[in-house]
This record gives structure tokens, C-alpha cells and sequence, in this order.
């Protein structure tokens, strides 16, 4: 059974990747993934604007209250070096390297179109296999246009590709009125994969502090349905490889994604929930699936239910809601 | 200037420079104002820095100066080359040890920053005191004058000690040498090998204990040889100074600097002559410069060796034509036949003549004096002042200098108007607040000027006494010439005011020379300023004819990403201005600065400062000076206290508030150290620009804005409706919600011109408006505009009655809010998170208090001069106060507990004998009162009261029994039950104190112990204690604290009769009232320990109780009361009121600075230290939890 794909240019075996998540901050959970199967592992997003916050509240709080009193002109020792910038995620790739075989893919999400190619350049001289661009922008101003929206996309695209030999990944938001316009804007700009999508984690009200408050959420097997849905459509469409993210939690999962058009499957909620040797049983399940239904290799299914290959075209469209509607039979009414 | 290197820093670290470099082993303890010697040596150990021979030393903080002395005796014995740092008390607890060690003949140098000695008050502040009570231990003491010598100094006395096998007290003065900074030539690393000799180190290195050659040292003498013993050393002491005086010489072929063991300076015809000690005599220096170039014939002799005293080469420095001859001392020996310098010199001179040595015909006049005490100011005019009398007939012996003795006349007259200091000099003075970073850019700017330019500069610092809203003054002079002005500017060329509020509070241009420059920050335009002046500023700036600008500093800084950190614009201003440097040089050099200085911090912070460098100039304008002073929009300077206020308050209070503490005469002040209590709420320094204001329709009247309020600025009162009568029209008042108080009425009131801003209070409001969920029931407005208002209002609150304490259920914290604090206004932290357990006390016990107070930040807060937050109530009663010192607070409360036990003893002794006369009932009634609760104490005043009014009744003819009377109604307050506690923080808890902390808790008397742990030493500046939790960043913990946090509670818990707890107000708050209730009712020792959010965890003070909370969330701080009584009747005594842990400790320990610095700084350390301190957190779970749920038999067993 061939369960190899490729993805962004890298020989995958499998198209099995755990996405960027915390259990990726810690080199030995990366090892971990790597023994129980994983194809490649996406580290953690290295946030510019964390890092910068974080400077300013460290700077903030070592020099609060001192030259003020006799006594305590200072609170804390000069510390022999602080790591700053990127450096300490820098490390990480370079010790996530050093520890794996298989391939690293590091995430960035950074501020300013001048530091997307800045910290780019320093994540492929630590060794990074190719970078995900994590577009991780909630834009609320009232007068700003769509299509400014769309267009830092693109330039942010343009530009780290025009700085960087590393293939490059854009991990997107559904959010645009056109998607498959900004994908294959994206896909002209010089993306070498697409990751459908980022999940923006929804802040939560809560009702005793009377606060909203950051929550975050696993991901349910119905969180799906959605990349699966653009997957479909834009496989064969643009160039870029695509990669599925947000629910896939089985290897039903993995090879609905696939039939898609997936070339890798992205997995983060099922392994934070059952742990990384997940990944084992999913492949297991993957290869039990296909010998059960005489599937030889993934690059046999990839695409195989894609918009453009599978029976009923329209069933991706918005003319299948109406559809949906009506077959939907309320659980209550069987009394469960 | 010479070919050498120069650098600009400070005495402490020209000192520690030389220290570590010639030292293997350093034993230290944290003391002001020494401190930062031993922080330099740590920092450079853990950075690897190896000293001369290549070996990195290794550097130990003690438990106390005494652990510290011990542990180099030890060194020493073992044959390292081994050294300390400290002052003040800390050196008189290495006395001991310096016997010994003297005694051994052991080379080692003492580097000390001279400091008074606690007497009648603690002072943190430089004279020789200190080192004055050492003289007699058989150190050899050597004193340096200036930065240049504090360096130079240490080497020579390090090379000394090795030849002569003498051990080295190496002194220089507290704060005008440790912390002046200075342009000074660096000692090379040849300079200083070339002036050790490594056969004397081999040699120290060899009589060092060894088991490979084995001696016996220690030994106990007896009657028959230990004289003798004791005269063997005399051979060294005699050789010791010409060897002293031969490493000088040897330093000055080496560095061209050459000293003299006594070193004359001025007229060889001189008539007149001082001989004096330490960084006086620069002032004197400079005088005599000044003065002999107009003809005078004067001297000054520079006392460097001061043991062992050479009385010949003392009295060979003189000038054979001296007539009359000042020595001063910068100490005091009450009851002396006059102080030890002037002693010393007076036989030498006396010998002289006896024994017909000396170039000294004749006998000289002699007088002495003393000057200088804790830092008291001794300038030229002073000098000048005792030259002028040395010339007179009548001379006055143990004279004073600098103050105003009009009760015992000592002192002596000066003119205060005469100066010395060149036109050619820059000298400057800046105004600003601790927190606006104004220090830390002037000690930038000397550095660029020193490092920029041939010119030598000088920088010196004045502190405020408040940690909240502390003024700072900088004073620095710029020159030619090597500056010797080791006194404060007061005849300045620029003068920069960095904040407005000092205005009207400061005469800010009395210093500032004719033609000078004013810069001021200020919010109004170069148009609007001059009408916001006060009149009498305006009326200056046309008579001196000053140039006058202005800038907007807060805006500049605000809008470069600065917050309120306006540091580097005004430093930008200053430069562009004064003319120091070129404008456009200037500014290079301070961009420059601000890539070395923050360049380890990241990117954003050297572009956030150099955005603000770039933004300044534009803002910067000189403002056209008007012909006349003009009354539009007249402001006047606020008087510095309220005309209301108590004679003393107002007089002597208030003219140190004003900065005119100098000015007052000796009568004014206390002869023993007693001061009124009740001070703080005179001060009204009107610290913040938002203020809380209540919302009587949101809030739910719990009152934990009150019980978390810091500063004592939020009250709660509730009265009857009458009491309403004549309220302001914008008081607000609400139906109490309380049921057992209904019907009356309920304020919360804020103390508008005490409240310090730090919006602890909002944090912690649990009510949210139901419409605007971002409003609290509390909720932080802009005090200005509400001042006038929020004043009457806040006078209306205090008219209004206290509540009946007996109709309180204090178990409550909505009653026990209402309880009135007797611990207000103090000058803590903004947000500190100890002052509220301090307040808490003094709600709950407050009127029948004594309180021993460590020193520490609670001493400080509660006990430095001008006010003190400690106060009383309508009755005149509150907590009595007082501070010992850092090592025996245990023990001083002890006896407060003793004595209160005996006086109570005896007056229920004279009632039983006088119980007849005040009749049987009243005197059962008394002796035989519970007094559990408020209502039994009031009761029993009551009684008390009825007997004192008997006893004063009674007409007693027996003379015996008036005597009795008179002693009973003396004692008879005893009567009534009194409330012992012992306060300080985990410095003197976990170390300095813990021996006597132990003994006391093992004593099992009624006294009530309260660690305010903030898990470092707070007070002097942030240092591990055996408190400071496993990981976190703490000075002598750069690397991150490795060893785990003492388990105080749980030593404690052995003894089975001390009541335990361990709190954090911030987590649970019922729980903190309960332990102190329990507590203080328990007849035996307890000891709360309670967790005190602080500055030096690197957190936001504002939201600190959630990191309170998020530490017991965590595990890492556990909730649990032991309480012995339970024991008694079967139960476990071990209550676990903490919660199975339900947050990682991560996820409280990277809210702080103190653990992300380690994270940002050694990653992979933090990781590991993180894991071991979650383990531990785990296993601490477990075994406490193991404890609580043992079954009552199994403690009883214990």
C-alpha cells in the first residue's frame, strides 16, 4: 500500500502532518510525532507581535519602581543575556532539525510586510524545511475595503517568496467574498501550497465574570466539512498543493480530505485530545480502509471526489443547501 | 588628563572592580548602601569573568553580616583570599568574627560603605559610625575620599594586607562615594597584579587549614599565657604602616596617583589646619584652594591610615607653623571625653610634646568637632565657617557643624552664602519622579559626557523617603578640572523640571544662578506657560534674568511608545540647551547610548527610544519672558502641610515635607526617638491623576475595595440617616444592604490627595455594571477635575461616626470593613501588597496594639521621617510602634510581650490588694473577665475605666497604699487585654531573623507573627532570601533560584503549639480575615504567612491580587490553618483550605517577570527548573493533603 504524497515540493510517506499547535513547542513531542508516523510536523506559529509585546512588558516591569528609593535603585539583576526577537524560536527549529528525519515545516505570523520577509529569511537559515505563512489578521476597521484586505495577502505572498528559496504555504481564512478569487491570486503570487483554513479561535462571554474571555475549542469532526468543501473546488484550479486542516479526526477523515484533493491531511484537536499516537491508529485505519476497498495509493484517490472529478459537481455549491435542508430530519422527532 | 582609561561609574563598583579581581572567595549580605558591590561580584561571577589569576570567585549570600563574617573567617582559614562588603549594622555584626580574624593575623580587606548606626533612628545615610565601632577590633582602617581613591584604595589596602598579614577595613562614605558617579581612571589588570605579590598569597595559601599539614587554631587561653599571647601581634601592627605607605608608594610609580598615610594639602606656612576623614575632605580641599589663593594661611591633613594610628607620621604632616588645629570626626560618642579622631590626634600631638618628637615647637590649639552625620551636607561655607573660627580667641572644643544647636550650644556660625565653585563648571540640577526614569538618564548623560568629551563630570542623587511618588533630585557638574565638590549643588546653571506638580510644591529656581537655563516638561504651550506659573516663579525668571523652555514631555514620550517614561526626551532637551556638547554630537552620542544600553532588549526598544530622541527636538521651545510678572491665573505655592494641623505636625513635620529639614534647630526634634503617631493624613501629597469612584447603584457592598486598598484611601462607613444633615451636595450615600445593620446608611469614599492611583481597588470589585460591563462599582475618573468636591466630601466621611466595634461582626469582611484602619496614607509601592494585611491588623486590633516591625520596606513605610501611617482613633488609642532592627524583631516583641504580661500581672496584684477600697465586684468583674470579642473588651474599658476613676478618687492616708494606687493606675490599661505582633518580612523571617523567630515561636507566649513573604529582599533592592521561590529571578539568583522555597509553616508546625497560617488575601480573603482572628484569639504563638505581591516580581501592581490568586490556583502557594486547639479536642489541626491545584504552574509562574526573565534569558534552565518546581508543587500537594486528612489519634501522637 502506497500511502506517500507530496506536498510544497517534499516527498511525504504518508499524508499525515500534525499542524501547528502547542504540543509542537516542545522538541520531544515532535520526536514523538515522528516515531508514531507522522509525514512532517508544522511547529508552532512564531508571533511577531507576541514577541514585541512580550519585550515591552519584560522592559516594563524590570524597570518599574527603580532609581526611585535609596535603597532599591534596582529590583532585579542584569541579566547576562536576554533572548529576544526571534531567537528563541529560531532555536526551536534549528533543535527541532537536529532531532528529526522527517520534513519541518515552521509557521510565521508577523506584523509589517517588511518583517514577514525578515523573519522568514532568519526561519530558513535555521534550517526550516518550507515555512507556513500564518495570515492571522482580524481586520474590524469600518472603512476598510475588502480588496485592501486581499491585496496585503498578496504582497505579504510576494514578497517572502521573492526573498526566500523555501516553498512557502499560506494557511488561509475563509472569510473573503470570493475565495477561490484570493486563493488563485495567492496561488499566482507564488503560494506553493494553501492551507485550508486557519481556525480563528471565537472568544467565549462568560457569564459569571461578566467578561469575554479567550476559550479555546477542539475542533469537531463537523468543522470539516468546510475545508473539505474548498479543497474540492480548488483542486486542479490553482497550481498550489492543499493541505486540510480543522476536524479531521479519523482516517475516514484523512481520506475524505484526500478524495478532495488534499495533499496532506493537518491534525492538531485529535492529537491534543488523544494523545500523538493518534496518528498511528489513523494510518492504520487508512491503510485498513483502502485494502478493504482495493485502494492502492493516496496519489490513486487524491482528487478522485474533487469538485471537478466527482459525480455531482454541484453539490459543492450553495444550490445544495436547499437540499441539505430538507433531508435533515430533526433527532427529536425519532424520540432519541 | 592622563593617557589612562577612563570610565564613569560609581564608588560601589570602582570598589567591587578591585574586590572581585583580587579575591577567590566573597561572603556577602545585602545592606544599604553596600549592596551593590556584592551585586556586582555575583553578577560577574555568574558571567564568568575570572579575577587576576584566571579563576572565577566564587561569591555566597549569607543569612545575615554575621553568617557573611563567619563564612569568610572560614575562607580565610582555609586559606583563600577571601572578602566582604557591607555597612552600618551589618558591620557591627561581623565584629566578632573581625576579632578573631585580626586576631589570627589574617590578610583580607573589609570594603565598607560607611553608614550611621541605628540610634535614636535608623539612617541609611553615610558617616563613620560604623566603622568608628570597629576600631578597636585590630583591623587596620583605611579611608578614601572619592570614587578615583575608592578604587585606588582597595588595592592598596589588598596589597597591604598581604605583606603585613593585618586585616583591612577599606571605608569610604555611604551614598556621597558609593553611589556618586564618576568620571575615574581605570586600574588595569597589570596595575593591579604588579601590585600584589604572589609569594604573600602563596603564603596566605599555605598557613590555610589543611589536613595534609595539619594546625590547631581557636584554642581557649587562660588566665597564665593570653596576655602574652595577645602582645605577640604588636611587631605587625608597628610594621603596618610603613607597609601601607610603601604600597602606595609602589601604586603611584605604577598609576602616577600618589598618596600619603596623613596628607597635607595647602599653605607650608599654614596657621590654621583641619585634619579630617573620608569625602570631607575634598570639601576641605577645595576651601583651601580657594581661600589660600587669597592669602590665607591654611591646611588641610588628610587622615588615610587611621589604624593602626601612626601618631608620628600624623604629627610630622603637620605644618610646624600651625597654631590652632580642627579635627573632625563624622561620628558621634555621647558621654566620650570627645570623639576618637580628635582623641587619637590630641595624644598624638600630647606624646609629641612629652617625648620631644615632632617638628612641632609648641603645643597647637586643638579643637574638635563633628559634622556630616548621616549625610548631612558639609560644604565650603561650612569649611570656611571653622577656619574662620580657628582664627578667633575663644575656641569652642566638640563643636558642631552644619546645623543649629540651640540647646547645647555647640555649634558653630557659617556663612551660607560663600562658595567656591568655578564659573567654569556646568552644573545642573533635575527635578523628577522615580518613575519617569529622570536618574537613569542623567547617570547616561554623564556617561556620555565623560566618555565624549577630555571633561570630568560628577553625578549625585537624592532620594524622596516615600516609595510611592518619590521625587528624585539629580545633581551633576561637568568640567575642566577634577571636581571635588563632594556636596550638593546649590548654585546651578540649568535646572530642569521634569514634572509639573513640583511647581507649586518646590521653590525650583533657588538654586538656579543668574542667567541660568529653566527647562520645564509641561503639558501648556510656550504661549500658555507663564500664566500657570506660580506668581513668585515668574517673578524669579525676570529677575535672574533666565532663559526659559518648555516641552511637552509626556506627550512626546506617550506618542514615541515611551508610556511615562520621559527619560530620554528631556535628556535630549538637556543636551540640546545647555551647550555641554554640540547638538548634533550630543544627539549621536545619545543614540549611540541607547543602542548599547538596550540593544539586549530587543529592537523595539532601542526604535521606541530613538523615535522619541527624533520627536524631541521639534517639541522643544523657548518661551518669550514677559517684562512683568503679570495676576492672570495666580498660583501660589501650597503650604506643605494644612494650617490645621497640630503645632509640631505643621512646624517640624512639615518643614521636612518641605525640604526645609535642615534648617531646624536641635530643639525641634525629639530627644529620644518618640514621635506622634497619626502623621500621614497631614502629608496630602496628591500622588495620582485618576482616582476610584464609587457607583452606589452597582455595588454590592462587600468591601473588598476596602480590604485590598493599600494605602488606606478607601473607608466605608455606615451611620444613621441623621448623620446625613449637612452632607455636600455631591455626597453620595445608599441603604445598607446588610441585614443586621439595616436602616442605616452606607458610604464608600475615597481620600482623593492620598490615593496613589494604583487601581488595585477596581481590579478586585467583583460587581459589573449591568448595563457597561466594563464598569465596576468602582471605577478609576480623572481626580482633577473632581478634587475640590471629592476634599469636601472626603472631610463630610470623616465628620460622620465611627460604628460601635462591638456591634461589628468582624468574622464578616463586609462588617469588618467597616472597622476603622489605623494604618494610612503610607508612602509604600503603589499597590503594595503587604500594607493590606498591615491595615487589616490594625482594623481588627488596632486600638490595643503592640507592633514590633522589623526593618524592611514595613519599617520603612511605617516608620521613616516625615509621617508615619501609623494612627490613632477618636479615643486617642491605636497601635504603638517601634522598630529594633533587622536580626531580633522576634525578640523585641518578645519582651513587649513580657513586659505587658508582667505589668498585667501586677496590676491584677494590686487589684486583689486594693479590692476592698474599689470595691469586691468591680475588682471580680475585672479579673475575672473573658475577653474574647470586641463587646467583652468594651466592657472591660469600661471597667477599667470606673476603677481608674475610684483609684483616682480615693484618698488613701497610708502612704504605702497611695503608692500602691498610683502604681495600679498606672498599670490598670493593662488590664484590658493587649494584642502583641511581630511584622517584618521574609529577609528577616526565613534568615537574618529566623533563629530568634524560632526561639520565640518555641517560647509559647502570646505574640502574633506576621511574614509579609515577598520572597526577596524588597527593601534593599530585590535579593534572594531562603523565601524566593525555585526558578525565579532574583539578584544572587541571576541563573534563577535552584534550591526550593523553605517550608517556614511547616518548621513552625513541629513545635504542635503554634497556631499556623499561611494566607493570600488576593486568593481568598474570608480565609486571610479568619487566620487573623484565629490567630490573634489563640493564647500562644502564631504565625501567618502571608503572600505579598511585590514591585520586585517584575508583575503589573494593579492586577497583582490575580497573580495572588493564580498562585494558589497553581499549588504553588498553599491555604491552610493549624491550629493547635483542635488537637486539643480530638481533630486534626491541619486544615487544607487550598483546592486541589487546577491551573500548571506555568500558568502562574509566567505572569511575572521574576520567572519569564529566566525563560527569556536561559531557556533551557527556566525548562528544567519549571519541571522540577511543578514536581515539587505536586509533591507539596500531596503531603499536605496527606496531613490534613490524617485522623485526629494520629496527631495526637505527635
Amino acid at each position: 500500500m502506497d500511502l506517500r504524497t507530496k506536498y510544497l515540493g517534499l516527498d511525504l510517506r504518508t499524508p499525515l502532518v500534525p499542524s501547528a499547535s502547542p504540543l509542537s513547542e516542545d522538541v520531544g513531542n515532535l520526536k514523538h510525532m515522528e516515531d508514531a508516523g507522522a509525514a512532517a510536523v508544522v511547529l508552532q506559529s512564531l508571533f511577531e507581535e507576541q514577541i514585541t509585546n512580550e519585550t515591552y512588558e519584560l522592559e516594563h516591569h524590570l524597570a518599574y519602581g527603580t532609581e526611585s528609593f535609596a535603597e532599591s535603585l534596582t529590583y532585579f539583576p542584569e541579566p547576562v543575556e536576554i533572548v529576544v526577537g526571534p531567537d528563541e524560536y529560531l532555536d526551536h527549529v534549528r533543535k527541532a532539525k537536529e532531532a528529526l528525519d522527517i520534513p519541518v515545516i515552521a509557521s510565521l505570523n508577523a506584523k509589517s510586510p517588511g518583517s514577514w520577509t525578515e523573519f522568514a529569511k532568519r526561519i530558513q537559515e535555521a534550517g526550516a524545511d518550507a515555512l507556513e505563512l500564518n495570515i492571522y489578521h482580524i481586520e474590524t476597521g469600518l472603512d476598510t475595503l475588502g480588496s485592501s484586505v486581499e491585496n496585503d495577502y498578496v504582497e505579504i505572498v510576494r514578497s517572502v517568496k521573492s526573498a526566500l528559496d523555501l516553498p512557502v504555504a499560506v494557511k488561509m481564512s475563509p472569510f473573503f467574498s470570493n475565495l477561490a478569487n484570493i486563493a488563485s491570486r495567492l496561488d499566482q503570487a507564488g503560494a506553493d501550497g494553501l492551507v485550508l483554513f486557519n481556525r480563528f479561535y471565537q472568544p467565549d462571554i462568560d457569564l459569571k465574570e461578566l467578561d469575554v474571555v479567550p476559550r479555546v475549542m477542539l475542533s469537531t469532526p463537523m468543522a470539516m466539512r468546510l475545508p473539505m468543501r474548498w479543497v474540492a473546488i480548488l483542486h486542479g484550479q490553482v497550481m498550489a498543493d492543499l493541505a486540510a486542516t480543522s476536524g479531521i479526526h479519523k482516517a475516514q477523515d484523512v481520506i475524505k480530505m484526500v478524495m478532495s484533493g488534499a495533499n496532506v491531511t493537518m491534525l492538531c484537536s485529535t492529537l491534543i485530545k488523544n494523545g500523538i499516537d493518534e496518528i498511528r491508529l489513523i494510518e492504520q485505519g487508512v491503510l485498513d480502509w483502502m485494502e478493504e476497498n482495493e485502494y492502492e495509493s493516496v496519489a490513486q484517490m487524491l482528487g478522485s471526489l474533487s469538485q471537478k472529478n466527482c459525480p455531482n459537481p454541484a453539490a459543492f455549491e450553495r444550490v445544495q443547501y436547499m437540499k441539505a435542508l430538507k433531508t435533515y430530519e430533526p433527532q427529536v422527532a425519532k424520540g432519541v | 588628563m592622563e593617557n589612562s582609561k577612563f570610565r564613569t561609574i560609581d564608588g560601589n563598583e570602582a570598589v567591587a572592580y578591585v574586590a572581585y579581581r583580587t579575591n577567590e572567595v566573597i561572603a556577602i549580605y545585602p545592606i544599604t548602601p553596600s549592596s551593590p558591590m556584592g551585586e556586582w561580584s555575583d553578577a560577574w561571577s555568574v558571567a564568568e569573568r575570572p579575577n587576576i589569576w584566571g579563576t572565577i570567585p566564587h561569591v555566597i549570600e549569607m543569612q545575615s553580616e554575621g553568617g557573611a563574617a563567619g563564612a569568610v573567617h572560614g575562607a580565610l582559614q582555609a586559606g583563600s583570599l577571601t572578602t566582604t562588603f557591607t555597612a552600618s549594622q551589618g558591620l557591627l555584626l561581623m565584629v566578632p568574627n573581625m576579632y578573631k580574624i585580626a586576631g589570627e593575623l589574617t590578610p583580607t580587606v573589609f570594603h565598607v560603605a560607611a553608614r550611621s548606626l541605628a540610634a535614636q533612628g535608623l539612617s541609611i545615610f553615610g558617616d563613620h559610625s560604623d566603622v568608628m565601632a570597629t576600631r578597636s577590633t585590630g583591623f587596620a582602617m583605611l579611608a578614601s575620599n572619592s570614587v578615583q581613591e575608592a578604587m585606588d584604595f582597595a588595592l592598596i589596602a589588598q596589597a597591604a594586607t598581604l605583606e603585613s598579614r593585618v586585616p583591612f577595613l577599606h571605608f569610604f562614605d555611604g551614598f556621597r562615594t558609593s553611589h556618586e558617579v564618576s568620571k575615574i581612571a581605570l586600574l588595569s589588570d597589570e596595575q593591579i597584579c604588579a601590585m600584589l605579590n604572589h609569594d604573600q598569597v602563596i603564603a596566605h595559601r599555605q598557613r590555610g587549614l589543611s589536613p595534609d599539614n595539619p594546625v590547631l587554631r581557636g584554642t581557649a587561653q587562660n588566665p597564665d599565657v593570653y596576655f602574652q599571647a595577645r602582645e605577640t601581634v604588636n611587631p605587625f601592627y608597628e610594621a603596618c604602616p610603613e607597609i601601607t605607605q610603601k604600597a602606595m608608594d609602589k601604586f603611584a610609580e605604577l598609576t602616577g596617583r600618589r598618596y600619603s598615610l596623613f596628607e597635607y594639602h595647602g599653605a607650608e606656612d599654614a596657621e590654621r589646619v583641619i585634619v579630617v576623614m573620608g569625602s570631607g575632605c575634598e570639601s576641605v580641599h577645595e576651601t583651601v584652594d580657594y581661600l589660600q589663593a587669597q592669602g590665607e594661611k591654611i591646611g588641610v591633613l588628610k587622615v588615610r591610615l587611621y589604624r593602626p594610628f601612626d601618631g608620628r607620621r600624623f604629627v610630622e604632616a603637620l605644618p610646624a607653623t600651625v597654631k590652632s588645629l580642627a579635627v573632625l570626626d563624622r561620628t558621634k560618642e555621647p558621654g566620650g571625653p570627645g570623639e576618637p579622631l580628635y582623641l587619637d590626634c590630641l595624644t598624638a600631638l600630647h606624646e609629641s610634646q612629652a617625648e620631644g618628637w615632632g617638628s612641632l615647637e609648641k603645643l597647637p590649639r586643638i579643637i574638635g568637632g563633628r559634622y556630616g552625620l548621616s549625610s548631612k551636607e558639609f560644604t565650603p561655607a561650612m569649611v570656611k565657617g571653622i577656619y574662620d573660627h580657628l582664627a578667633g580667641d575663644a575656641l569652642k572644643n566638640h563643636f558642631t557643624i552644619g546645623i543649629n544647636d540651640d540647646v547645647s550650644h555647640t555649634s558653630i556660625d557659617y556663612d551660607d552664602s560663600f562658595s567656591t565653585e568655578p564659573d567654569s563648571a556646568v552644573r545642573a540640577l533635575f527635578y523628577g519622579l522615580g518613575a519617569d526614569g529622570t536618574v537613569g538618564a542623567n547617570k547616561n548623560s554623564i556617561k556620555i559626557i565623560g566618555e565624549n568629551t577630555d571633561n570630568y563630570a560628577q553625578g549625585y542623587f537624592v532620594y524622596d523617603s516615600k516609595k510611592s511618588g518619590a521625587i528624585t533630585v539629580s545633581h551633576l557638574r561637568f568640567g575642566a578640572e577634577p571636581i571635588r565638590s563632594t556636596y550638593l549643588v546649590t548654585a546651578a546653571n540649568f535646572v530642569a523640571c521634569h514634572q509639573p506638580v513640583f511647581l507649586d510644591r518646590y521653590d525650583m529656581l533657588k538654586f538656579l544662578n543668574p542667567g541660568g537655563t529653566f527647562l520645564l516638561n509641561t503639558q501648556h504651550s510656550k504661549d500658555e506657560i507663564w500664566q500657570h506659573l506660580p506668581v513668585s516663579t515668574r517673578e524669579t525668571i525676570i529677575a535672574k534674568k533666565l532663559s526659559f523652555h518648555v516641552i511637552n514631555a509626556t506627550e512626546v514620550a506617550s506618542s514615541s511608545g515611551m508610556g511615562g517614561r520621559i527619560n530620554t526626551v528631556m535628556q535630549v532637551c538637556f543636551f540640546a540647551i545647555s551647550g555641554v556638547l554640540k547638538k548634533d554630537q550630543a544627539i549621536a552620542a545619545i543614540k549611540d547610548s541607547i543602542r548599547k544600553t538596550y540593544g539586549n532588549k530587543g529592537e523595539e526598544i532601542v526604535n521606541m527610544n530613538l523615535r522619541a530622541v527624533d520627536n524631541t527636538l521639534t517639541n522643544l521651545h523657548e518661551v518669550k519672558i514677559p517684562t512683568a510678572a503679570g495676576e492672570a491665573g495666580k498660583v501660589e505655592l501650597r503650604p506643605p502641610v494644612s494650617e490645621q494641623a497640630p503645632e509640631f505636625v505643621r512646624d517640624v513635620l512639615g518643614s521636612i515635607i518641605a525640604g526645609r529639614g535642615d534648617e531646624l534647630p536641635v530643639s525641634a526634634l525629639p530627644c529620644d526617638g518618640t514621635f506622634p503617631t497619626g502623621t500621614a493624613k497631614w502629608e496630602k501629597r496628591n500622588l495620582t491623576l485618576e482616582v476610584p469612584e464609587w457607583d452606589p447603584e452597582v455595588c454590592i457592598q462587600c468591601g473588598k475595595c476596602a480590604m485590598v486598598c493599600p494605602h488606606g484611601v478607601i473607608r466605608i462607613k455606615a451611620y444613621d440617616e441623621e448623620h446625613l444633615a449637612g452632607a455636600p451636595a455631591q455626597f453620595k450615600a445608599t441603604d445598607i444592604r446588610d441585614k443586621e445593620l439595616q436602616g442605616m446608611k452606607y458610604t464608600i469614599q475615597t481620600a482623593p490627595e492620598d490615593c496613589t492611583g494604583c487601581a488595585i481597588c477596581v481590579d478586585v470589585c467583583p460587581a459589573r455594571n449591568k448595563s457597561v460591563a466594563r464598569l465596576k462599582a468602582i471605577n478609576m475618573v480623572p481626580q482633577p477635575p473632581l478634587l475640590e468636591q471629592e476634599r469636601k466630601n472626603w472631610d463630610f466621611f470623616l465628620s460622620l461616626p465611627e460604628l460601635d466595634r462591638s456591634k461589628i461582626n468582624s468574622g464578616k469582611i463586609r462588617q469588618q470593613q467597616l472597622q476603622e484602619p489605623l494604618f494610612e496614607f503610607s508612602g509604600a509601592c503603589a499597590g503594595c501588597g503587604e500594607t493590606p494585611y498591615v491595615k487589616l491588623v490594625s482594623q481588627l486590633f488596632g486600638d490595643r496594639s503592640l507592633v514590633a516591625n522589623a526593618t524592611g520596606c514595613s519599617s520603612i513605610y511605617g516608620g521613616n521621617l516625615p509621617t508615619t501611617p501609623w494612627a490613632k482613633n477618636a479615643d486617642g488609642r491605636g497601635p504603638a510602634w517601634s522598630n529594633s532592627l533587622f536580626e531580633d524583631n522576634a525578640e523585641f516583641g518578645l519582651g513587649f510581650r513580657l513586659s505587658v504580661d508582667k505589668k498585667k500581672e501586677q496590676a491584677e496584684e494590686l487589684l486583689r490588694l486594693l479590692a476592698s477600697h474599689v470595691g469586691d465586684t468591680l475588682s471580680q468583674a475585672i479579673l475575672e473577665a473573658v475577653q474574647t470579642d470586641e463587646a467583652d473588651i468594651f466592657e472591660q474599658r469600661a471597667r477599667v475605666a470606673i476603677l481608674k476613676q475610684k483609684l483616682s478618687d480615693h484618698k488613701a492616708a497610708d502612704p504605702a497604699m497611695r503608692q500602691q494606687i498610683a502604681s495600679l493606675l498606672s498599670l490598670a490599661d493593662y488590664l484590658v487585654k493587649k494584642s502583641v505582633w511581630i511584622m517584618g518580612g521574609d529577609g528577616w523571617a526565613y534568615d537574618i531573623g529566623f533563629g530568634g523567630l524560632d526561639h520565640v515561636m518555641a517560647s509559647g507566649r502570646n505574640v502574633n507573627i506576621l511574614v509579609m513573604d515577598t520572597e526577596v529582599y524588597s527593601n534593599t533592592g530585590g535579593q534572594t532570601s531562603k523565601a524566593t521561590p525555585l526558578g525565579a529571578v532574583a539578584k544572587f539568583s541571576v541563573g534563577g533560584k535552584a534550591a526550593p522555597k523553605k517550608d517556614l509553616g511547616l518548621i513552625a508546625m513541629t513545635y504542635g503549639n503554634v497556631y499556623v497560617a499561611k494566607v493570600a488575601m488576593g486568593a481568598k480573603d474570608e480565609h486571610t480575615l479568619k487566620a487573623f482572628l484565629e490567630a490573634e484569639a489563640y493564647d500562644g504563638p502564631s504565625l501567618i504567612i502571608a503572600y505579598s505581591h511585590c514591585i520586585a516580581h517584575g508583575i503589573n501592581m494593579t492586577t497583582a491580587m490575580q497573580n495572588q490568586k493564580a498562585a494558589v490556583d497553581s499549588g504553588q502557594w498553599l491555604l491552610y490553618r493549624y491550629h493547635p486547639e483542635r488537637a486539643l479536642v480530638g481533630e486534626n489541626p491541619m486544615i487544607l483550605d487550598s483546592r486541589r491545584p487546577k491551573v500548571a504552574l506555568e500558568d502562574y509562574m509566567y505572569r511575572e517577570g521574576r520567572f519569564t526573565m529566566l525563560r527569556k534569558s536561559k531557556p533551557d534552565v527556566a525548562k528544567k527548573l519549571l519541571k522540577q518546581a511543578q514536581a515539587e508543587v505536586d509533591e507539596r500537594w500531596r503531603f499536605y493533603d496527606y496531613l490534613a486528612k490524617q485522623g485526629s489519634e494520629d496527631k495526637n501522637r505527635q
